[in-house]
């Protein structure tokens, strides 16, 4: 055996066999079962959860379709060179002549969209054109300088400008956008620059977006803490039933809780009704508590409460009521051991609650939607707005994206100051 | 068990109720000395804990009066006692260092930073951990752990320190290490100690006395050897050490001894400890070590027994042995090199009457 050993270099089975190779052979058969069981939930995720997302990433620099709708003529364009020359080669003309009239109707007018992100305009050039191009085909004479003919059907193919701002759109891939997302554009030379002041609603958005989810994580943690404190340390009977309490809103649909705090809140609401009747407030200062940014903030922080408040009863669950008395033994008065003891104990609760009640009051959108009226909608009524009326999905995904990168970065930050490994969510 | 005002922890008449229906505590009277290990010894949810507790302040006493040095403490808040504390599971901060345990005791006394690091440091040699100041609890053995819940109890020179079960946790080995170096450190500051334990044979290493616990009654309080040797009733008898018990009636009463008819037949001349009167049942209680194997001279209490398991023990064997109404009769015999008992044999036994104790007939 110990011959064997030292020629080979490697450690040997009784029956001659390497170790390793016996290893992997009695492994595999576990290994095998373990994979199909695990299989299912594998396809489950990739399907629903890393397909999805890597299909928003890519779309939302995704400048393909046009770049498929005038592929002949953005090659030729390629090939222009504008630094010297006024207007682009016949050839370009001849190329987006054929490309107009022979592509296809629907992708020509999806095209159509596109194009007017890099510059207004280019929507009625085309459709202009393009009937112009269908009279000019069925005459069957076709052009003896595409040039002249296309300038003489739209004075714009003779607009430098809207040639120029073609050089946007040869890319398969572009970040518009994003730039978009942050009321930003390409002027006519591809420099960055805000939009038109009527036009920038993201920015403010954004603000809005951050502020209300800041608000909500703040008040959760506010009143989350001591009914998750309530519930670590009531004896079991009482805090069964609290917790129960705490999570029957979970069973109520978020549309009932979400029109029973407009019933609550409005001017004509349960709220106002009672503080004039109190003599409180006259019954024309009744104050507005909905559709504005407090009734978004009043519901949704009653919404995501529990996202608080479990992770920090979790959390306070386990840290043993000894240590409070110890600190008291030790000369602490209750308010300094709970400072200095108790509270440092919860902050991996507090952070996995503020983490997550954050992040999902950062993309909430059925709640700001309904009571948020016009200064409370946050940056989901954009995505929704352009997914169902203006079908530009490159500035959802965008948009998407950005909040995908904005929770990456929050896991980040976590991970650096609290550690993942303290993670504490219930 | 007297209340002389001259004792540094008093409980006089304590009685505690949690519910208003039943005293886990009754009629608690104890008298601590100063620099004394007093142990409080008892099954669980027989009082010791919460009488701890009233000591410490986190539990009110419903009835009485505590008295720490002459003065009533009921009335003072826990962190105002100066009174030290070992936890069950140590209760280490565990977000703070070894270092931050020992000196947060300081720093709520305003102590200067100087004088904090002097003591932490003291403290930490006292238990042998010096290097281990900037280690966090959980990165300690649970040994360590015990030694710095020790040293975090001390370093703010607590006029008494109260332990509860603080050994619970460790192993057997370690356990018995801790003992002796608890009771060592004991000696030597000379700090009153007041401990809390199931565990016998800890409370029979380390204390000077014993405050046996059952039915929120203390059943005797006296030093290791009196308690084992001279227990004052059935309970104390049968909780501490090993224990043959036998029952019976009590037939005559003869000055210091008495002799009792056992309910299985025959007669025991005994001492006469926690009975009455002629008539009374009593338990009668033995060591197993006290037992001789063979005949005496004297022709009383001896029996005849079965041997029905022997254990080799090394130093001693054990016989488990039928007789006397019980089948559980235990006799520890000296090895000795040359037994010859065999198993199902029949053997003869006898004690001395100033051995077996005549005892209250109470369970």
């Amino acid at each position: 055996m110990e011959d064997i050993i030292s020629t080979t270099d490697q450690i040997l089975t009784t029956d001659g066999l390497p170790l390793k190779v016996s290893l992997r052979k009695t492994e595999r058969k576990n290994k095998i079962r373990a994979f199909l069981l695990v299989f299912p939930l594998l396809l489950f995720i990739i399907v629903t959860f890393v397909v999805p997302i890597g299909d928003m990433l890519l779309r939302s620099v995704d400048d393909s379709q046009i770049n498929n709708v005038y592929a002949k003529t953005f090659e030729e364009y390629n090939k222009w060179d504008s630094e010297n020359d006024e207007l682009p080669p016949e050839a370009v003309y001849e190329a987006i002549f054929n490309d107009i009239h022979y592509g296809d109707k629907v992708q020509v007018g999806k095209a159509l969209t596109r194009m007017n992100y890099s510059k207004s305009g280019w929507k009625s050039l085309i459709k202009k054109t393009r009937r112009a191009i269908k009279k000019i085909v069925k005459s069957g004479e076709l052009p003896t300088s595409y040039k002249e003919t296309m300038i003489s059907i739209h004075e714009g193919w003779g607009d430098r400008l809207f040639w120029v701002s073609m050089k946007q759109m040869v890319n398969e891939k572009t970040v518009i956008y994003y730039w978009n997302a942050i009321d930003r554009t390409y002027d006519i030379d591809g420099n960055v620059i805000m939009q038109d002041e009527k036009r920038r609603m993201y920015i403010k958005t954004w603000i809005r977006t951050f502020k209300v989810s800041v608000y909500v994580t703040f008040f959760c943690l506010l009143l989350g803490f001591p009914v998750a404190h309530l519930l670590a340390n009531l004896p079991l009977r009482y805090s069964n039933l609290l917790m129960i309490f705490v999570l029957l809103p979970f069973w109520t649909s978020l549309l009932v809780r979400t029109t029973a705090w407009i019933v609550m809140l409005q001017q004509k609401g349960v709220i106002n009704g009672v503080l004039v009747w109190l003599g409180i407030i006259n019954d024309d200062q009744r104050i507005q508590m909905v559709y504005n940014m407090t009734g978004t903030i009043i519901a949704m922080t009653q919404i995501l409460l529990p996202f608080m408040i479990l992770p920090l009863y979790s959390v306070m669950k386990v840290i043993p009521k000894s240590h409070m008395r110890a600190a008291q033994n030790l000369g602490a008065k209750p308010v300094r051991a709970f400072i200095r003891v108790y509270l440092p104990q919860t902050v991996p609760g507090m952070s996995a609650g503020g983490l997550l009640v954050f992040v999902l009051a950062i993309g909430y959108f059925i709640t700001p939607e309904l009571v948020g009226g016009k200064d409370g909608q946050l940056i989901g009524h954009w995505i929704a707005y352009h997914l169902k009326t203006t079908l530009n999905w490159g500035l959802c995904a965008a948009i998407g994206s950005i909040l995908l990168a904005i929770m990456l970065v929050l896991y980040w930050l976590y991970n650096k100051i609290v550690g993942i490994d303290n993670i504490k969510l219930g | 068990m007297n209340t002389n005002s001259d004792g540094f922890v008093i409980f006089e008449k304590i009685d505690k109720s949690y519910d208003g229906e039943v005293l886990v505590v009754r009629n608690l009277n104890l008298n601590i000395t100063k620099g004394e290990f007093v142990t409080m010894l008892g099954p669980s949810g027989s009082g010791k804990t919460t009488t701890l507790m009233m000591l410490a302040g986190f539990e009110t006493p419903t009835n009485g009066e505590i008295f720490l040095d002459g003065k009533p403490i009921s009335k003072i808040p826990p962190y105002e006692r100066e009174i030290g504390m070992v936890f069950q599971n140590y209760a280490l901060f565990p977000h703070m260092t070894v270092q931050e345990n020992l000196s947060f005791p300081l720093e709520v006394r305003k102590l200067s930073k100087s004088e904090v690091e002097d003591k932490v440091k003291k403290a930490l040699d006292m238990v042998e951990l010096g290097e281990f100041g900037t280690r966090f609890p959980a990165q300690l053995s649970g040994g360590q752990q015990q030694r710095v819940a020790l040293a975090r109890a001390l370093v703010f020179e607590p006029r008494l320190v109260l332990m509860d079960e603080p050994l619970g946790a460790l192993d057997k080995n370690l356990r018995e290490q801790m003992q002796y170096e608890i009771k060592h450190i004991h000696e030597r500051i000379g700090i009153t100690v007041v401990y809390v334990t199931h565990d016998q044979s800890e409370a029979l290493t380390m204390s000077n006395r014993i405050a046996v616990f059952n039915d929120g009654v203390v059943q005797q309080l006296s030093t290791p050897d009196i308690l084992y040797e001279k227990p004052e009733n059935s309970f104390v008898a049968e909780f501490i050490g090993e224990n043959n018990t036998m029952t019976g009636t009590v037939k005559e009463i003869n000055g210091e001894f008495c002799n009792v008819d056992l309910d299985s037949g025959g007669s025991v001349k005994a001492l006469k400890i926690n009975v009455n009167s002629i008539g009374d049942k009593t338990k009668l209680s033995v060591r197993p070590e006290r037992v001789t194997i063979g005949t005496k001279d004297s022709n009383v209490n001896q029996f005849e027994g079965q041997v029905e398991e022997l254990i080799y023990l090394g130093d001693h064997i054990r016989a488990r042995l039928n007789t006397c109404g019980s089948k559980d009769f235990i006799v520890k015999i000296p090895n000795e090199g040359d037994l010859n008992i065999k198993e199902s044999s029949k053997i003869k036994i006898s004690w001395d009457p100033s051995d077996i104790r005549a005892l209250d007939y109470s369970q």
